[in-house]
């Protein structure tokens, strides 16, 4: 029983750490109408930019996190308006092949800058809490409440400002949008901005619990993109849920499967989604 | 010198095999495969496998062309009812799957050590030299075979019909046709060559591991394409070797900036090749040798 409320717990943890970049994916998704590879090097950045805040200046973890967010922001902002912008007439796909080129591009920066090896953040070592046969570490805990925090503080930008309005009215129907006087281009960047910059985030989040290498993005793509089909893509909500799902189908899979399988448990959620409910939890139609 | 030109034509054939495979589905019917590498793998371990178990070569191939055709049966059944990002994702995440069997199944593949000595057909009759131009003709001819049937395809009926799910699928399923069939055969055959060309590369080096299998090469065969000629099977084939000549021409590179270390040398190339795709998709999206549309016969 202790086991399976154990990986109850670590997958609701991880899951909400998966979610952050999950709902940076989504939404560019629903405002730009492509899947975009390059929230991978985005996470990697984000997860970079804080190791050297943190590394170099001592930074603690919230000013940490803000620069990761307004670093990766950025520089998504930077790469989509003179790599993808100009692709988006010739189609979705064409954009999405143009965004795994960006990633890899972004991507092979960080390494030569800052080569493959492994780095970690400089955090002092606190040993786990145990109550009722339930380990947790204090600073899972903290990635958790950041997490919560990022995520509230997204849904009342969504909800209450006029930027975040006027996202969700160009995503609903972005032709009565502009009726309404409702610009895209601006729309578009800032969209890029909160995506990039809540992968960002994201990506210090998941560096927080272990390490931190090039391939930090790369490898939880997956499961990011799993998060967002679950969902269903475009959802905001549908993010959330879905990447707690994931979270705890990988835990609950690591009782039966050996863990270096965690990333095929991704797969195999979207291979069921897809064939069962293909518009996931919340989201519109698919075909 | 001469050798080292035999093996980068020879990679430059099997590369042009991907391009075709990717050709046919993009370039044809509309659609992306992001996991090419992991049906390269797929096709390499299964040739490796049955060769090791005692059967011959091209029963080997055969292997890898059926496991590669059922691969991507089962990825479109899945997907192919849904907007083609969807495909996408499913074929990336099967890569991925790909690559964990490969490395965690010791019993199948060995793990991260990989299977060598993998049969080279002919080696111990031909020698060194002589099996390395025999492989290179073999491969080019392969190359051949595979263009010409589907310069063929492109230009028949199917192939228009291909061309029109692509521009336009729900016209298409207006028509009448089976779109949903197009896509499933397309991406089967499509998967079916990609099999193919990892056998071909498994018995040339007699050795898969899968570090052979980075994504990377994915964004390479992409590159190959859209340089080549989105559309046409020559172009891809083109695309294929300059890519490949790219490649290797950039293994100078650190003898030119003697400062970089391994690494970072790498990094350079990667950063090269995604810039080169980036740049074609925006300027010459039709590549090299662009798409020719053949008009339909007057009946």
């Amino acid at each position: 029983m202790s086991i399976l409320l154990q990986a109850l717990l670590n997958g609701v943890m991880n899951g909400a750490l998966i979610a952050v970049p999950a709902i940076g994916f989504t939404a560019i998704f629903a405002v730009l109408r492509y899947p975009n590879f390059a929230i991978a090097a985005y996470a990697t950045i984000g997860a970079f930019a804080a190791w050297w805040v943190n590394v170099h200046f001592g930074a603690g973890i919230l000013p940490a996190l803000l620069v990761a967010f307004a670093i990766a922001g950025c520089i998504g902002v930077g790469a989509e308006e003179t790599a993808l912008k100009q692709l988006r007439g010739a189609g979705a796909l064409t954009v999405a092949i143009g965004s795994i080129a960006l990633n890899t591009v972004l991507e092979n920066v960080v390494r030569l800058f800052f080569g493959n090896d492994l780095r970690g953040y400089d955090l002092p070592l606190v040993p786990d809490w145990r109550f009722m046969g339930l380990r947790v570490g204090p600073q899972q805990l903290q990635s958790l409440a950041f997490a919560v925090v990022i995520m509230a503080a997204v849904f009342a930008f969504l909800r209450y400002t006029r930027f975040g309005k006027a996202m969700r009215a160009v995503a609903d129907n972005s032709d009565l949008a502009r009726l309404k006087g409702i610009e895209p281009a601006h729309v578009a960047v800032m969209t890029i901005f909160l995506g990039a910059g809540l992968a960002g985030v994201g990506g210090v989040l998941i560096g927080l619990d272990a390490s931190i290498d090039p391939l930090l993005g790369f490898r939880v793509l997956l499961t990011v993109f799993a998060a967002a089909v679950l969902g269903g893509l475009g959802s905001i909500p549908g993010a959330v849920v879905g990447a707690l799902a994931i979270g705890i189908a990988e835990e609950c899979a690591l009782l039966v499967a050996p863990a270096s399988y965690r990333s095929a448990v991704g797969f195999a959620a979207i291979l069921l989604v897809l064939t069962v409910r293909p518009r996931g939890f919340f989201g519109e139609r698919a075909n | 010198m001469l050798a080292y030109l035999i093996f980068a034509l020879t990679i430059g054939g099997v590369y042009a095999l991907l391009a075709l495979s990717l050709n046919l589905i993009w370039g044809g019917i509309g659609l992306v495969n992001l996991g090419l590498v992991g049906f390269f793998a797929l096709g390499a371990y299964a040739s490796a496998l049955l060769t090791g178990a005692g059967l011959p070569v091209l029963f080997g191939w055969g292997g890898a062309i059926v496991v590669g055709a059922v691969a991507g049966l089962v990825v479109t059944l899945a997907t192919a009812r849904l907007r083609d990002d969807y495909l996408a994702i499913v074929t990336l995440g099967l890569a991925e799957v790909i690559r964990l069997v490969a490395l965690n199944e010791r019993w199948l593949t060995n793990g991260s050590d990989g299977i060598s000595g993998i049969q080279a057909p002919l080696k111990s009759a031909l020698g060194n030299q002589g099996f390395n131009l025999f492989y290179l003709a073999m491969v080019s001819a392969v190359v051949l075979v595979v263009w010409l049937v589907l310069r063929r395809l492109d230009r028949s009926p199917y192939g228009r019909a291909m061309k029109a799910i692509r521009e336009d699928q729900e016209l298409v399923g207006f028509a009448g046709k089976n779109v949903l069939g197009f896509k499933v055969q397309a991406f089967a055959v499509s998967a079916a060559i990609a099999g193919l060309a990892g056998a071909l590369y498994a018995h040339f080096q007699s050795y898969v591991s899968p570090d052979h299998f980075q994504p990377l090469i994915t964004i390479y065969i992409f590159l190959a394409v859209a340089a080549g000629g989105v559309g046409r099977p020559a172009g891809g084939v083109l695309g294929a070797y300059v890519v490949v000549f790219f490649l290797e021409l950039t293994r100078f590179l650190p003898d030119l900036v003697p400062s970089l270390a391994p690494a970072q040398f790498a990094a350079c190339r990667e950063i090269l090749v995604g810039v080169a795709l980036i740049l074609v998709l925006r300027f010459r999206p039709q590549g090299l040798l662009p798409e020719q549309i053949v008009p339909a016969p007057k009946s």
